[in-house]
């Protein structure tokens, strides 16, 4: 056992070398930027029109009719809940990949290049008509709301762009494991993997459900089938959420515990971690649909099971971390109970931003898991309160996630170094962005709470005395968002300096290495077919009763409707 | 491998959530508390022809119990403006006539997708006077932001 340990700490310190004299490869390091640059674009763009609803949201702003509230909205959720996740998320990725598997095969980067342009194209396609006011239906579009066929092909190049960087990305890992019989994928390719896998096939549901929208739209159908559409829609939706939130916490695994000078959890439970998650992700999006009617209270049960499970990787990684942490701060001379906080590096963004990223999602869980029981969804569903919730989770845990990515990972592939300029800047605007969003998220639950609605435009409601009483906890949207957009600005400053201006330099790609004395992590966490299969056995478990139901006991279908 | 205190943990994590499983379950199947999840089929383009929503309204059906029959359409509810003494007890029959609708009353725990093509139930007990907003809580267009009634208990 100890020469296979001191083995591959002979190949990790050879490949350390390698990669300090020279890097990623240029070719690499291009597409890397290329797709970091869209996804800090499209936050600036998608954090101004979160700015805009925030204000017409606190009743100080009105929009214009060449651009109301609706089509911001489906602009700010398509950017950010689409573009922003999907570019970073592939982004690293393929860093990552490039820098553990020794360098992308030419094969591999084309095919990432090729998905970058389909989903550009697939991008601009669905914007046209959502600024033409043609395709105002939110980033869900649940028929039998129907917008320009155009909107759809979009979402089609979209996903079809993804599949290609999900295709490249298995070609790649399947040609490493290859040369390297008998060994483990490097631990941020089997994130990496799981990642992908997901992205494959949470995103089948919402291709069917596009293609048997897009007849329908273009009128060569007549009718659709409504719930069977709603329910291919949340198969896709939940499960790209937990993608990004998969990605950032391999940052938490991986990344962090080298940034903090500290070696990382055990092997073979984060990797269980990724297998569970990859297995049970798909059916947790289910819990969108508890207020539907048409699913039997039995089979709404067994979702509320099915989603909740998904809580319990979560809970060992929540211990995982902080017992990293703990751990590292001792061995640097941290003492008493908690005392030992000391010693971690707070005046680091690359540690602050992802560790207050990791906090929110104690909350942000908590709140995930109310959501998802049956009747306390009831309380919430489609209020502020959901939107409140995916603000901690995605817009705290996984966004300031990324964000501390960047501080390393920009520099990484610009072969540029980050300033203590630059850090300063990043602690203040991880200060910002973390006031902002507890400001806005905390008054968004609990207007919620109060029954405030989620995707409505600022409304009275004829000058209702239930609705009026919303109104101050409204206004903390406009001062949070403010905060935000402050935030927003500063961190896409930071990127593209750390981009095109820093001072040249090696940065390294810091990846944590294991505890010395831990035992060699078993073959079986390998099997990625058998994991596929699993996770297909649960999906048919939680999707063939509903839809099976939907499709034979179908009502007469939906003609579409342009209600905007 | 583990730590004795992980080993806690992940016993604490683990009977968590069994314990939220066990509670809703309980009370989704033993108390009827379950989310509103009627599954009659009807057909959307032929709302005002089918019973009962050809005659949607308010009918007094037993002591304190009353039946609405409402339709949902952009950007109303029929009937609207609802009446009924404190205490009473109100089964809703929804449908909607054309998008996706959502049935919510502040301040209270009905919350309900009314979706075309089936019919939605659900039921409340009205305890406290007041008047009762009730919104569409699913974007359904332009007016979405219009979308409301009252309930009033006097």
């Amino acid at each position: 056992m100890e020469t296979v340990i001191k083995q591959s700490g002979k190949t990790q310190v050879f490949k350390d070398k390698a990669n300090k004299i020279m890097g990623i490869s240029l070719e690499d390091a291009k597409l890397t930027k290329s797709y970091l640059s869209v996804a800090f674009l499209a936050i600036l763009l998608g954090g101004i029109l979160g700015l805009l609803q925030g204000l017409n949201r606190a009743g100080m702003l009105e929009l214009p009719a060449w651009l109301n509230y609706y089509q911001v909205l489906t602009a700010h959720g398509l950017l950010l809940v689409v573009v922003l996740s999907a570019f970073f998320t592939i982004g690293y990725f393929y860093a990552g990949l490039s820098h553990t598997l020794g360098g992308l095969l030419p094969k591999v980067r084309k095919m990432a290049w090729v998905g970058f342009w389909m989903k550009i194209f697939g991008f601009v396609l669905a914007v046209i008509p959502i600024l033409m006011n043609e395709a105002s239906v939110m980033y869900t579009f649940y028929p039998p709301m129907a917008a320009s066929p155009i909107f759809y092909i979009g979402l089609v190049f979209i996903v079809l762009g993804v599949w290609m960087c999900a295709f490249g990305a298995f070609i790649n890992v399947a040609s490493w494991r290859k040369r390297n019989p008998g060994q483990h994928i490097p631990i941020l390719s089997f994130f990496a993997t799981g990642v992908f896998v997901l992205l494959f096939f949470g995103s089948i549901p919402v291709a069917i459900e596009v293609f048997t929208i897009i007849p329908w739209a273009f009128g060569w159908v007549e009718t659709i089938n409504v719930m069977v559409a709603r329910t291919l829609f949340w198969a896709f939706g939940h499960t790209l959420v937990n993608i990004w939130y998969l990605t950032a916490v391999s940052a938490w695994y991986v990344i962090v515990p080298k940034v903090i000078g500290g070696r990382r959890w055990n092997d073979l439970l984060t990797r269980i971690v990724v297998i569970a998650l990859v297995i049970m992700n798909i059916t947790g999006g289910f819990h969108h649909q508890i207020i539907d009617p048409g699913i039997s209270e039995p089979v709404k049960y067994m979702h509320v099971f099915m989603s909740l499970a998904i809580g319990f990787p979560s809970l060992m990684t929540a211990y995982a971390m902080f017992a990293v942490f703990e751990r590292t701060a001792r061995r640097k001379g941290g003492k008493g109970i908690v005392g030992w906080y000391k010693k971690l590096p707070w005046g680091d963004v690359r540690f602050l931003a992802p560790f207050i990223a990791m906090a929110a999602f104690i909350p942000a869980g908590a709140g995930g898991i109310a959501q998802t029981t049956n009747q306390l969804n009831q309380v919430v569903h489609n209020t502020m309160w959901v939107v409140g919730h995916f603000h901690l989770t995605l817009g705290m845990s996984v966004v300031m996630t990324f964000f501390g990515l960047s501080y390393w990972l920009i520099p990484y592939v610009s072969k540029r170094v980050l300033t203590p300029q630059i850090n300063k800047l990043g602690v203040i605007q991880t200060i910002i962005w973390t006031l902002g969003m507890i400001i806005m998220s905390g008054a968004m639950h609990w207007v919620g709470l109060l029954g405030s609605p989620r995707r409505t435009s600022y409304s009275t409601y004829f000058d209702n005395a239930t609705a009026l009483s919303w109104d101050p906890y409204l206004f903390f949207l406009a001062i949070g968002g403010t905060l935000l957009m402050i935030g927003v600005l500063m961190q896409v400053y930071a990127v593209f300096y750390l981009m095109f201006f820093a001072p040249k330099g090696n940065t390294e790609f810091p990846i944590a290495e294991v505890e010395e004395d831990e035992a060699p992590t078993p073959r079986w966490t390998e099997r990625w077919g058998l994991w596929v299969v699993c996770m297909i056995v649960l999906v048919g478990m939680a999707y063939v009763i509903p839809l099976v139901d939907f499709i034979v006991n179908a009502p007469p279908g939906s003609p579409p409707f342009k209600t905007w | 491998m583990m730590h004795r205190s992980e080993k806690v943990w992940l016993i604490l994590s683990f009977g968590m959530i069994i314990g939220f499983m066990l509670i809703a379950g309980y009370q989704a199947f033993a108390f009827e508390m379950g989310p509103p999840s009627y599954g009659e089929r009807i057909d959307p383009q032929k709302v005002d022809e089918t019973a009962p929503f050809d005659k949607p309204g308010i009918k007094k059906i037993g002591e304190n119990e009353y039946e609405v029959v409402m339709t949902l359409q952009v950007f109303s509810f029929t009937p609207s403006e609802i009446e009924v003494p404190a205490g009473s007890t109100v089964h809703f029959t929804l449908t909607s006539k054309d998008v996706v609708h959502g049935f919510q009353v502040a301040e209270t725990n009905l919350n309900a997708m009314v979706v075309p093509g089936y019919v939605q139930k659900i039921t409340q007990k009205f305890d406290k006077p007041g008047e009762y907003l009730v919104l569409c809580n699913e974007y359904c267009g332009a007016g979405h932001q219009m979308m409301s009634t009252t309930i009033t208990v006097k």
